[in-house]
């Protein structure tokens, strides 16, 4: 179930140190955190700044216009147009979250903080936290238990601050009808009717954070990536919206802003982190974090918080005193499509 | 400092003799540039609201424009068909052709380009994808291999025809050294640029309808039939207007290219049709929605039916020598097979693979007029493109163009 002798070939081109560890439901536990991530990144961080600089400038002129184009746009007026452009310039040109300094978070955390209390006069709380070391969320599903209440969903949709006006879900919960098995083809997805139904179960299906995850390979500007706790996470500021990680995805877990989204100012959710529930813009993929923002300050995400069944159980594979480890242990778990290698980190099970 | 004169003057002489011409001649470009005007009006709606402008979905996320694409890259491609026995076998017959057939190469390329870019939910943060400034994920990512072939190839393109042009312009013979390496680039790059497009897809575990190992050897197949196909019919229209002269020998050797590419192409098709039919396994359901249809979703039926109904017609006709040799037959059968191959290397190839989605959800998908718009729209700017390129290239070759003709 671990590290090395992996069941599919991988070229492994790249020499990324951090392709394996795969700890998900093994024994050991200890080994699998740290020396993740950045290394190979660290080495060119400084140049890919440096030069991004200087392309700032060279793009400086080229752009004037869109610049003063989106000022003229403000109702604001005096300083606060100015600081809002100068906020929009510095936002336009800022790098891929994955190889900022935590400075370059900070300072981008900060002018998005800023940026919102020009617009709406309210303040947000944008955390960059990073990941824990020892820690690597894996999520359990209990079919027996679920009911099709979709509250799951409903509090996905709240806290995540989703469009509202294209009904954006992350979560997609699968009537099934019994005696067929899992048979998604005849499944409904998009019911309206008392649940449950007679003779049918439920499955929920969302972005499984695979181990191995075809989408983040496709992406051709890296703009989403596997984080050190493993969990998937997308840059919105970066993603530029080819959707080539949609089709790659055999999980249908993400989603596609194909329009500019729409939160009413009161229900948006101001307890934001970057790569999470902070507002998205048109044009731009998202997907479920695993609510980064609650699950890396040691809370469970909005959808488990919410089950009125107790069918969704949330937890760090790498503590051997989790919930989810005892179910990994005690219950005969299986992953869906399993046979394309992709190694979801969401397992189901049934009582 | 000279050669930056020469070309001063060649891009001078050019306009002049772009933007002179028949009757017919301007109403063509008035038409085009109309319909490209109207393209970026809604293109430009498009930018304002986004591409839910467009009928695709988080069902179907890629469309007409991932379509058109996917089949101008193999346009693009198929140029080498010509190149290759022109410079490289010494065969005189294809000299005329290739200048118009790297000329169809460009404008099918901007094409590509245009329709990724249309296709883009944030294309002003497409800097992202620069290498140095921006991150460019190589080699993970075969959309970053995509952009490198398709650049190197627009590149070898327009410098291969260019020098040659240039080098007419000013009365001299090209020097074979300088452009042979070029022609021999080229042709293994026109190859590459088709097979990586099909990786695109082939590569993906999640879409079983491209996760077929034929892809890429079909889209070769296709492409060198629709490919030249475009070329024969663009040749017989300079024929009749131009000047230039196009000895029906060209035209023969190249529907015979047709021909073949063509009678490839069905075998393929064959073979696909009977691993996906004889024995249906659960990754046939794109298939079976895409030839049958799928709980009464029958949106692709009436297109898939033509275009394998006029594929199979037109490489009946063209397997037979006297009709192929009836250049009347034969331009009705190249348009024909061009449209088969349209649909089928477009949305009979991109739509499928979304529908049934993941988890069986069965979405259709039908392009609004906003995105059919812009589409239009890119398609004209190809013809426009093309063209310029076309009537400078051809009154070069006239020796109606000569740097220093006046003096």
């Amino acid at each position: 179930m671990s590290s090395n002798n992996k069941k599919w070939f991988s070229l492994n081109l790249t020499n990324k140190s951090n392709k394996s560890e795969s700890c998900g439901c093994g024994k050991e536990f200890d080994s699998c955190s740290d020396n993740n991530q950045k290394d190979g990144y660290d080495q060119i961080m400084d140049v890919p700044m440096d030069r991004r600089s200087a392309f700032k400038k060279i793009t400086a002129g080229l752009l004037m216009g869109a610049g003063a184009v989106s000022t003229s746009c403000s109702v604001v007026s005096g300083d606060d147009s100015k600081e809002k452009s100068s906020i929009e310039w510095e936002e336009y040109f800022k790098g891929n979250y994955k190889l900022m300094t935590d400075e370059e978070r900070n300072s981008t955390v900060d002018r998005l903080v800023r940026s919102y209390e020009l617009r709406k006069g309210k303040k947000l709380n944008i955390s960059s936290k990073d990941a824990e070391d020892d820690v690597l969320f894996g999520y359990a599903f209990n079919i027996s238990k679920c009911q099709g209440y979709m509250d799951c969903i409903t509090a996905c949709v709240e806290e995540n601050n989703q469009d509202r006006s294209s009904q954006m879900q992350y979560i997609r919960i699968h009537e099934m009808e019994e005696g067929k098995g899992f048979n998604f083809e005849e499944s409904d997805d998009n019911y309206y009717h008392e649940v449950p139904a007679e003779g049918h179960f439920y499955m929920g299906t969302q972005c499984f954070h695979c181990d191995n995850p075809p989408c983040i390979e496709v992406c051709p500007v890296e703009a989403t990536w596997k984080e050190k706790d493993g969990i998937v996470v997308i840059d919105y500021d970066w993603c530029i919206g080819c959707r080539y990680c949609m089709a790659a995805c055999p999980y249908d877990g993400r989603r596609f802003n194909w329009k500019t989204p729409e939160v009413p100012e009161e229900e948006v959710n101001k307890n934001q982190h970057y790569l999470g529930n902070r507002l998205r813009k048109k044009g731009v993929m998202e997907k479920c974090t695993f609510c980064v923002q609650r699950s890396r300050e040691g809370k469970n995400p909005a959808c488990v918080e919410a089950c009125p069944t107790g069918s969704r159980t949330f937890g760090n594979l790498l503590d051997p005193n989790s919930n989810i480890r005892w179910i990994l242990e005690n219950k005969k778990v299986f992953r869906l499509k399993e046979d394309l290698g992709t190694e979801p980190k969401f397992w189901y099970y049934m009582d | 400092m000279k050669s930056i004169k020469v070309f001063g003057s060649l891009i001078k002489d050019s306009f002049h003799e772009v933007t002179q011409g028949s009757k017919a001649y301007h109403i063509w470009m008035a038409f085009l540039t109309f319909v490209m005007l109207f393209g970026m009006f809604n293109y430009g709606i498009q930018l304002d609201e986004g591409l839910s402008a467009t009928g695709m979905t988080d069902r179907v996320s890629w469309g007409l424009y991932i379509s058109n694409f996917t089949f101008l890259v193999g346009v693009a491609a198929a140029a080498v068909m010509l190149v290759l026995p022109a410079y490289v076998l010494k065969n005189i017959d294809f000299k005329q052709a290739v200048l118009i057939g790297e000329g169809l190469a460009v404008a099918a390329l901007l094409m590509c380009l245009a329709f990724v870019i249309a296709d883009m939910g944030g294309p002003a943060r497409l800097w992202h994808m620069i290498p140095v400034i921006g991150v460019f994920n190589f080699p993970n990512s075969m959309l970053t291999w995509d952009v490198i072939v398709l650049n190197g190839y627009l590149f070898i393109n327009i410098t291969v025809p260019l020098y040659i042009l240039i080098m007419r312009y000013q009365g001299k013979t090209p020097n074979p050294k300088v452009y042979i390496p070029g022609v021999f680039i080229s042709v293994f790059w026109a190859v590459s640029i088709h097979m990586v497009t099909a990786f695109l897809y082939q590569g993906l575990q999640a879409r079983p309808f491209w996760n077929n190992a034929l892809l890429g050897p079909r889209f070769l197949a296709s492409a060198f039939a629709a490919g030249p196909a475009l070329i024969i019919l663009v040749l017989a229209v300079i024929r009749k207007h131009t000047k230039f002269e196009v000895p029906d020998n060209t035209i023969k050797k190249i529907s015979m290219i047709v021909t073949v590419a063509a009678q490839i192409n069905l075998i393929m098709l064959i073979s696909e049709l009977f691993k996906e039919f004889y024995a249906p396994t659960h990754h046939s359901i794109s298939a079976i929605y895409l030839f049958f249809g799928l709980d009464g979703k029958t949106a692709l039926l009436p297109w898939i039916w033509t275009s394998i109904s006029m594929n199979v017609i037109a490489t009946v006709i063209l397997t037979f020598h006297k009709l192929r040799n009836n250049f009347k037959v034969l331009y009705v059968v190249c348009g024909m097979l061009f449209v088969a191959i349209w649909i089928e290397k477009g949305f009979g190839l991109i739509v499928p693979g979304f529908v049934p989605g993941p988890w069986g959800k069965i979405a259709e998908y039908t392009p609004t007029f906003v995105e059919v718009s812009v589409t239009v729209g890119i398609w004209a700017m190809g013809a426009f493109i093309f063209t310029i390129l076309a009537k400078t290239g051809i009154a070069i070759e006239l020796g109606k163009l000569v740097y220093n003709k006046k003096k």
